[in-house]
């Protein structure tokens, strides 16, 4: 079973809860961490270094030869990645989403592709668990984490259970991560700012079709808005996280919430066969 | 010659915008016959990337030989000089009072962006 971590609003705990389900996991299981931009599963997890591989996208590259200066690839590309002034085209790679249209519409069959590389995926154990730990991280300066994303899944083995840590928001990036699992866990606080971003979050698993729960961290903390939107909108909520200078403490030496608060342990490892249950 | 100025709005008294790839109009003046024509940039305002890029190729389109305006980023700049479009700077003042400063040759050219990317 594949389970996402997401979460509208940032900082709400989606690591922490990710790194908690897949250290308590009672089957051999896999981290992968999903949020590219910041990766932070391996300051919790500790993995042994393995393998890494670079991730590269394509990148069009113009023939100059044989290009017309006829200017339709550049009229085709929404990204505005390529500029043509009846000149053969000037092309910006960072801009390039290697959707691969200005190829198919050079009459003059000028465009070739380059690989341009975009970040890392390195595969580890961590030692104490034997938790396969899988991390994507984007190159600085590069903005296309959707490829970076996409490959780190791809390193996923087939184990029984997977934990997608997601990256925050509702756009591309998040969308990659979570489109393909099983199950998803909106991770929020009970903040007005929590309430918001778990109200878009709600929508964008809705449009994909994806069953979820809703965790809320700190639950003894803010207000009611969170639980009242969950209880009137027929939104699960899975688990309720205690706000705990403890967990603060475990937290800042690079600790996990089940070893902050030992109780969980148990509630972790029971949570995908409760999930199992409520798949539909 | 036709020169291009990055406007908020489409009459020769309108404030300049200061952005470039944003500015939602381009009041380009014809200085051989004293008259103004706004080109709309607005699908540029809300376009997630390249906005400078796609803007400098509709600058292009219209002919204009110069091209007046406060900030001006590297990709912008990169294609205006492949046009052979010349980039002046002011900095604040209506679209007529950049026109007559850029006529009075008051205005400085600009060789290499004055801010970065995404500014």
């Amino acid at each position: 079973m594949r389970i996402a971590v997401a979460s509208g609003k940032g900082g709400t705990g989606k690591t922490t809860v990710a790194v908690a389900l897949a250290v308590s996991s009672g089957v051999p299981a896999q981290y992968v961490d999903c949020d590219v931009e910041e990766p932070n599963g391996s300051i919790f997890l500790k993995p042994r270094a393995g393998s890494t591989d670079t991730v590269s996208v394509q990148v069009p590259e113009i023939d100059e030869e044989r290009c017309t200066s006829c200017g339709r690839c550049a009229r085709f590309c929404r990204f505005n990645a390529l500029v043509s002034l009846g000149t053969p085209p000037l092309v910006f790679p960072e801009l390039c989403h290697s959707c691969g249209g200005c190829e198919i519409v050079c009459p003059a069959d000028a465009i070739t592709w380059k690989d341009v590389p975009v970040g890392e995926v390195s595969i580890g154990e961590d030692t104490r668990t034997g938790l396969r730990v899988i991390q994507g991280k984007l190159k600085v300066g590069s903005v296309l984490a959707p490829p970076v994303i996409k490959a780190a899944k791809a390193a996923a083995s087939d184990l029984p259970l997977t934990i997608l840590d997601s990256p925050p928001g509702t756009s591309c990036p998040v969308i990659e991560a979570v489109s393909d699992a099983d199950y998803v866990l909106l991770v929020t606080e009970p903040t007005p700012f929590g309430l918001h971003d778990l109200k878009l979050a709600v929508e964008t698993v809705i449009e994909l079709g994806l069953p979820f729960s809703v965790v809320i961290n700190r639950a003894d903390e803010g207000d009611d808005r969170v639980e009242d939107y969950c209880r009137e909108n027929g939104v699960h909520v899975i688990l309720r996280i205690p706000h705990s200078r403890r967990v603060a403490e475990v937290y800042s030496r690079g600790g996990t919430l089940v070893e902050a608060l030992p109780e969980l342990r148990e509630v972790f490892r029971a949570m995908p066969g409760v999930i199992e249950g409520r798949l539909p | 010659m036709k020169v291009a100025v990055a406007s908020s709005g489409r009459t020769p008294d309108s404030q300049l915008d200061s952005r470039f790839g944003r500015a939602p109009v381009f009041m380009v003046y014809d200085t051989d016959t004293g008259e103004y024509k706004a080109v709309d940039n607005g699908m540029n305002l809300n376009s997630a990337q390249g906005a400078g890029i796609q803007t400098a190729q509709n600058i292009a389109a219209t002919g204009a030989q110069a091209v007046i305006g406060a900030n001006f980023g590297p990709k912008a700049v990169l294609v205006l000089q492949t046009a052979s479009i010349k980039m002046y700077l002011c900095q604040s003042g209506t679209v007529a009072e950049a026109v007559e400063k850029f006529s009075s040759g008051e205005l400085q050219e600009l060789t290499a962006a004055n801010v970065r990317s995404h500014w």
